[in-house]
Parts: structure tokens; C-alpha cells; sequence
């Protein structure tokens, strides 16, 4: 099915073609980049609906694997595939949406499209690949393109930002590619499905192991969990506000959490150990990030904080283990970037609006900006697990898996998480929307249309997804993506077949 | 064996580089040693002794060892990827001095937190 | 951006065709002998860069020389995107090499491999010579 490859070379196409057409006419940078997402996220609607939970491979270059034995380039889509893409390409649509009148402000939106769409290229390339290397050149396409994204203002503070993101994201690249590289001599394979046979055979052997130490340690610094999280905080905020929102929605999770999971559930086979390690991980993430959250006073630097610390409560909930902690997990995921993407927007209309980020300095814009308010007011709450929001349902899930499994006191410490959540958002509202309106915000307008128009479409995400828990929705979506995950080296059988 | 632990003691003297290191230059030279440490250690891990160059060619003696083909197209691609990210840090290096007039960490710290 | 002297700027003049008919040479050949679409292109970048150190850079030849860089930049890779997606036209897989693969080792074989160089040569070319052109020539804020 050649559909899978349309995920990737279209977005490649688009950014080639680009840096073309923008010098010719820079508003059809604008149409093409919309085009060109909205196109991807039909794609993914109904490549998901066609799979239906089923596994679908693509040779490319038409090299099939001999005698079950994989000998070219495969992209794969089982149901974790199909939900990651849906997501990313609904974010990257309503992101784009938004940057049409967002990035007027900067020079040169061709340049931002092409950047933007080989961004979109590399997450969708790592979510289909079949193979670790590939996976490896796709991760480094999106990296690269996300370096360049978050200096896109080349202010002073973006080139430091970007500069420190290079660093330890550079690190990350090499302990994972040293990692495959150790892989491959110990397998002799990098094909994930084939690898995954070979594993079964030999076992965890000490080499196999140090492979995993290295790419786990390369991951976590991808998905910033607390260790490895030095980075996120200001390479987040830095950037602009759509790009901000792809970073936190999708790009952290894309880049860390599915490859985590893609390699310890599906080639290594999850054992106490790594449940173990994925737990921890994750607890500490949600406890840390959510006290230095509490005492950040610029507004993007607080969300981006948050954003460690609810990658946290994924990592937790998959790591679980349970069929239950797993599905969890990847709702809370897809419940993340919805919500994370609306509170980085808002943040940027906020900017917008008045130039500034600091809480103390904004005040009473919620009758100037009733829009941005009122959808920041519902991406608070969901992400503060209020119900009938999104983040409630998956919190719940997760903490009801946890007591489930035994873990009470990671249930405990998660339920504390998503109190000091709570209070965290409930001073951003106090001090950007509500309070008195200070006197030099008096002529602060609403944002343009568009940028409207993108975050309602988020808020209205953010109350509709607890539907996605009927059966009749979850069938599609969120159960085959937790069967991938949870019987784990079937995966072997289900791509090659035999 | 030896080969692999001087390839990975070369990638600890990059990462020593990026931890010690407090002039942005040096950090960028950090990483490119490690980036080469890792590709110098994947290439290894293709060599077979006695191995000839992996060419399909009719006269080849039966029982010709050869050295493995998938490290040296993987590191290929690796280097240009390394390319790519160290001609991208350095220019940022660059344009951080334009901006900041110092090439020391301790100095470039606009970022609170 | 200054010249150098007189020597140097003699001696380039000498030197740049030879490196840029080694850099196509290398180009073409990519399929037969070691090398290919990107050393080759190296070597061309090389040329370049070797012209506009020793004669030097106004802010008009740099705006135009940034701006074909760009454009060489993207025909190279759109060119290689086309040549990938003919394969799904052709036989609807990404990459098939659909061409007649012709002798193994003369000169026109092996497909699209050596189109594939000839893409590769023009891109990765344009693209040094762009990067040399933003770390060495520009400075923050030039409007190019």
C-alpha cells in the first residue's frame, strides 16, 4: 500500500519545492504549507480507518524480504503507528492554520514552511519506519529542523536556547546511534521486526542490554524526562509560539516516548526491569517538573515545564505494563498534545497581543480576548484533570491502573501531580485573565480570525476526546495502538508474516 | 576487542569535551569527536579479517570473506547527517558571538532558570 | 568580504577549472569508481569557495550568489524526489530503479543511480557553497 509513503515524500516534496516558490509570491507559501498538511491529515484519517487495527507494510524501492528475511527498506503501520500519525497531523494542521497570520510578524515564511514541513517529513518517517537506522536518519531530519525552528526569531536568546538544544540533542543522536551501532553487531539485523526474532532467540545478553542502556538514555534525553530534561525549558519557550506547540505536542513524544516504547515493548521484550526503570522515570518526571513549574513566572517556560511533567504521566502509565496502564498512556499522549498544543497557542496570542510573557506584568484580558480565554480556561482544565475534560478520563485511567497494579503509592504521588497542576494553572489564569485589567492593556484586541479559528478547533478536541474511550471509536484508535504495545513480540509475526 | 574500547574511549573524550568545556567552539568540537568516535565504531563493526571489498564481480574465488557492506552505507549517511548538524551549530556559534561578543558560557546566559 | 593578493588570486584563476571538472568527473563515475553525487559536489562547493576567498565578496554578488545557491539548492533535491517518485508512476514503487540497467561498468549503466549523482552533485554543491556563504560572508541581520 503506497499510502504510507505519501506520509513522506509529499511534506518532502512540498519543502523542496518551496524555497522556490515563496521568492516568486510569498502569500502561496501560505496556501501550499495548509495544502499540503491538510492533505496529510486526510491521509491519515483514512489510511487509519482503512487499516482498521490491521498491520501494513510498504517495501520500498519493491525490495521484499527473502525467505522472511527482510532485505530492504520497510515502512510499517500497526495501530500505535496509525494513532501517532493521526495526532501529528492534526496538530501540524491547526498549527499551520494558525501560523498564517502568527508568522507574519517574522520575515521569510517560506523559509519557516520548508522547515516546518521536513519537520512534519521526519515525525511521520520515524512513526512509519521499519528499521532502527532509518528511524535514526528520520529523528535527525526532525532535529535538525527543530534546531533551526526554535532560532527562527535569531534573537539573542533564541540563538542561546537553540544552541544548548544542539548540544545535548547532538549528544542524544550520537549515544543512539552508538547504541545502534552495538545493536548491529550483536544482531546482525536492524530491521525492528527481524531484530526483535533474534532477541527472542538469544536473549538478554549483556551486549543487548548495553545497546538498550544507550538508547534509553538517548531517548530520555529526546523526551526530556526529569534527568535528562535540561534543555526543554528554554528551548521551548524560545521558539515561536506554533513551533513551541509542535515542539511540546508532538515533537518530545515522536522523538522519546514512541521509540521507548516501539523498542522495549516490540523488539526487547518488556521485562520488571525496564517496567521498573519507565516508572520511576516517569514519577519522578510528574513530582520535579510540576515543582519548577510552580515557581515559573514567564508564561511559555511554565507550560513547558508542564510538559515534563505530564510526559511523566504517559511514561508512567505505559510503563504500568497493564493493558489497562497502557491505554492510558498513549490516551494521555494524545490527550498531551491536544491540550499542550491549545496552551502554547494561547500563550502566543497572549504574546501577540502584548509582547510580553510575564505573568505579573499581563492582567484582565479575558474581556479583550474572550476567544483566548475562554479556550485557555478549558485546556487548563484539562490538563489539571477536571472532569468532563480530556486529561480527566486519562488520568483517571492511569491512576485506577496504578492502584490496579498495585502501585499505590505511584497512584498517590500522581494524584498529588495533578493537584499542584491545578494550582499551578489556576495562578496562570488569575494573573493573565482575570484580575484587573492594567491601564496600558486598554487597547488590546483579539487575535486574527485564523488564529481563532485554530485554537476553538483545539478546545473543541480537548471536551470531545473522552469520547474516543466508546468502544465503537476506541476499536480503531486507541485499543489497536495498546494491543501493539501489550503483546509486544508478536509484532515480529504481524509485519514479516509466518 | 581492543579496537571497539579505543572507539568508545574516544567518544567519552568527546563527551568530556561537552561536560568540561565552557567556550562554545570547544563544546562544538566536543561533539563532532563523538559523532566521529561513533562512526569509526560503526565502521569496525563491519570489518571481517581478510575481508575484500563487497563488489559482485564474476571471478571470485569460492569461500571469498567479504568485509560487511550495511556499516560503511550506514556511516556514510551518518557523516552526512553529522555534516549537516555541525555546519548548522557553527554557524549559530557564530552568529552567538555577533550577538554576545564572547564565545564562554558563563558570559551567554540571557536565559534565567 | 576583502581578496587576497595578486598570487593568490593568479593562482586560484589556475586552479578552479581543474577542481571543477575533478568534481563532475567524480560525479559522473559516482556508480564505478569510489565517490559520487556528494564528494563530487564537495569538490565543486570547493571551487566556489575557493573564488570568492581569494577575490572577495561585495554585498551585490553575495545577495545573488546566496539567492543561486538557494535555487540550485532545491532543483538538486527536487530533481532527486523526482527521479524517486518516477518509480511509483513507473512500477508503483518509491526508488525503482526503472531505467535499462545497461553493462555493469561502462559509463551508462546501473539505472538511475548516476541520475541520482548528477541530483546529489547539484544539491549538495549549491548547499556548501549557501553554508559557506552564511557562516563566512553574512552578517546578522543582511537582508538575503
Amino acid at each position: 500500500m503506497s499510502l504510507l509513503l505519501y506520509f513522506i515524500i509529499v511534506p518532502l516534496g512540498g519543502a523542496f519545492l518551496l524555497p522556490i516558490i515563496s521568492r516568486l509570491r510569498e502569500s502561496l507559501s501560505d496556501w501550499v504549507g495548509n495544502a499540503i498538511t491538510a492533505l496529510l491529515l486526510y491521509c491519515s484519517v483514512y489510511g487509519v480507518i482503512t487499516a482498521s487495527g490491521k498491520t501494513v507494510t510498504y517495501f520500498v524501492g519493491g525490495w521484499r524480504p527473502i525467505a522472511d528475511i527482510p532485505v530492504g527498506i520497510n515502512l510499517v503501520m500497526d495501530g500505535l503507528s496509525g494513532l501517532m500519525l493521526l495526532i501529528v497531523n492534526i496538530v501540524a494542521l491547526l498549527v499551520t492554520l494558525y501560523s498564517v497570520n502568527y508568522m507574519a510578524r517574522y520575515t521569510d515564511k517560506g523559509k519557516y514552511y520548508t522547515l516546518f514541513l521536513l519537520m512534519v517529513a521526519g515525525l511521520n518517517g520515524v512513526i512509519l519506519s521499519g528499521d532502527l537506522f532509518n528511524l535514526f536518519v528520520f529523528l535527525e531530519i526532525t532535529a535538525i529542523a527543530s534546531y533551526a525552528l526554535v532560532a527562527f526569531g535569531i534573537e539573542d536568546e533564541e540563538l542561546e536556547a537553540s544552541f544548548k538544544y544542539q548540544v545535548l540533542g547532538g549528544t542524544a543522536s550520537a549515544l543512539i546511534l552508538l547504541g545502534i551501532a552495538v545493536f548491529y553487531q550483536t544482531t546482525g539485523t536492524l530491521n525492528l521486526a527481524d531484530a526483535s526474532r533474534v532477541i527472542a532467540g538469544i536473549g538478554h545478553t549483556p551486549t543487548v542490554l548495553f545497546a538498550g542502556v544507550l538508547f534509553m538514555a538517548g531517548f530520555c534525553l529526546k523526551a526530556a524526562l526529569i534527568p535528562f530534561h535540561a534543555w526543554l525549558p528554554d528551548a521551548h519557550p524560545a521558539a515561536p509560539a506554533p513551533i513551541s506547540a509542535m515542539l511540546s505536542g508532538v515533537v518530545i513524544k515522536v522523538l522519546g516516548v514512541y521509540p521507548l516504547c516501539r523498542l522495549f515493548f516490540n523488539v526487547y521484550g518488556i521485562t520488571p526491569l525496564i517496567q521498573d526503570i519507565f516508572m520511576v522515570l516517569g514519577v519522578v518526571s510528574i513530582i520535579l517538573g510540576v515543582f519548577l513549574a510552580l515557581s515559573q513566572w514567564d508564561f511559555k517556560r511554565l507550560l513547558a515545564y508542564h510538559s515534563i511533567s505530564q510526559i511523566g504521566y504517559v511514561v508512567l502509565g505505559i510503563g504500568l505494563g497493564t493493558p489497562l496502564g497502557i491505554l492510558g498512556g498513549l490516551f494521555h499522549l494524545i490527550n498531551h498534545s491536544v491540550f499542550k498544543s491549545l496552551l502554547f497557542l494561547n500563550a502566543g496570542s497572549v504574546v501577540y497581543a502584548t509582547d510580553t510573557r510575564e505573568l505579573k506584568e499581563l492582567g484582565g484580558l479575558q474581556r479583550k480576548m474572550p476567544v483566548t480565554g475562554a479556550t485557555s480556561q478549558v485546556a487548563s482544565f484539562s490538563i489539571a484533570g477536571l472532569p468532563p475534560f480530556n486529561g480527566f478520563w486519562s488520568k483517571l485511567i492511569i491512576i485506577v491502573a496504578c492502584v490496579q497494579a498495585g502501585q499505590m503509592l505511584f497512584a498517590v504521588l500522581a494524584v498529588i501531580g495533578s493537584i499542584l497542576t491545578l494550582l499551578s494553572f489556576l495562578k496562570v489564569q488569575r494573573y493573565v485573565f482575570f484580575d484587573a485589567l492594567k491601564e496600558k492593556w486598554k487597547n488590546v484586541r483579539e487575535v486574527p480570525f485564523l488564529m481563532c479559528v485554530s485554537m476553538i478547533v483545539f478546545a473543541l478536541l480537548c471536551i470531545g476526546m473522552g469520547l474516543l474511550l466508546l468502544p465503537q471509536i476506541s476499536a480503531v484508535t486507541l485499543k489497536p495502538a495498546a494491543d501493539v504495545l501489550y503483546t509486544g513480540l508478536e509484532y515480529a509475526t504481524k509485519v514479516l508474516g509466518g | 576487542m581492543i579496537v571497539f574500547i579505543l572507539a568508545v574511549l574516544l567518544f567519552l573524550v568527546g563527551l568530556y569535551g561537552i561536560l568540561v568545556k565552557r567556550n562554545i567552539i570547544k563544546l562544538a568540537i566536543g561533539l563532532i569527536i563523538m559523532e566521529y568516535a561513533v562512526n569509526l565504531f560503526f565502521v569496525l563493526a563491519g570489518y571481517r579479517e581478510g575481508g575484500t571489498a563487497p563488489i559482485l564481480d564474476g571471478d571470485l574465488a569460492p569461500g571469498t570473506v567479504f568485509v560487511d557492506p550495511l556499516p560503511q552505507a550506514l556511516v556514510l549517511t551518518a557523516i552526512v547527517i553529522g555534516l549537516g548538524t555541525t555546519a548548522l551549530l557553527v554557524s549559530f556559534a557564530v552568529k552567538i558571538y555577533e550577538k554576545y561578543d564572547t564565545f564562554d558560557i558563563r558570559k551567554i546566559r540571557k536565559l534565567h532558570g | 568580504m576583502k581578496g587576497m593578493s595578486v598570487i593568490v588570486k593568479q593562482i586560484s584563476r589556475l586552479m578552479y577549472p581543474s577542481i571543477l571538472v575533478l568534481g563532475v568527473y567524480i560525479i559522473l563515475h559516482g556508480h564505478l569508481t569510489p565517490g559520487g553525487g556528494f564528494a563530487g559536489g564537495v569538490l565543486i562547493a570547493g571551487a566556489f569557495t575557493l573564488l570568492v576567498l581569494a577575490y572577495g565578496a561585495d554585498e551585490v554578488t553575495t545577495a545573488r550568489g546566496k539567492w543561486r545557491a538557494t535555487l540550485g539548492e532545491s532543483i538538486g533535491i527536487f530533481l532527486f524526489w523526482f527521479i524517486a517518485v518516477l518509480g511509483i508512476v513507473q512500477g508503483g514503487y518509491f526508488f525503482l530503479n526503472m531505467v535499462n540497467h545497461g553493462e555493469p561498468l561502462q559509463l551508462f549503466s546501473a539505472g538511475i543511480i548516476p541520475l541520482c549523482n548528477i541530483a546529489i552533485g547539484i544539491e549538495v554543491s549549491a548547499a556548501l557553497f549557501a553554508i559557506f556563504i552564511t557562516m563566512s560572508v553574512l552578517k546578522l541581520g543582511d537582508k538575503v
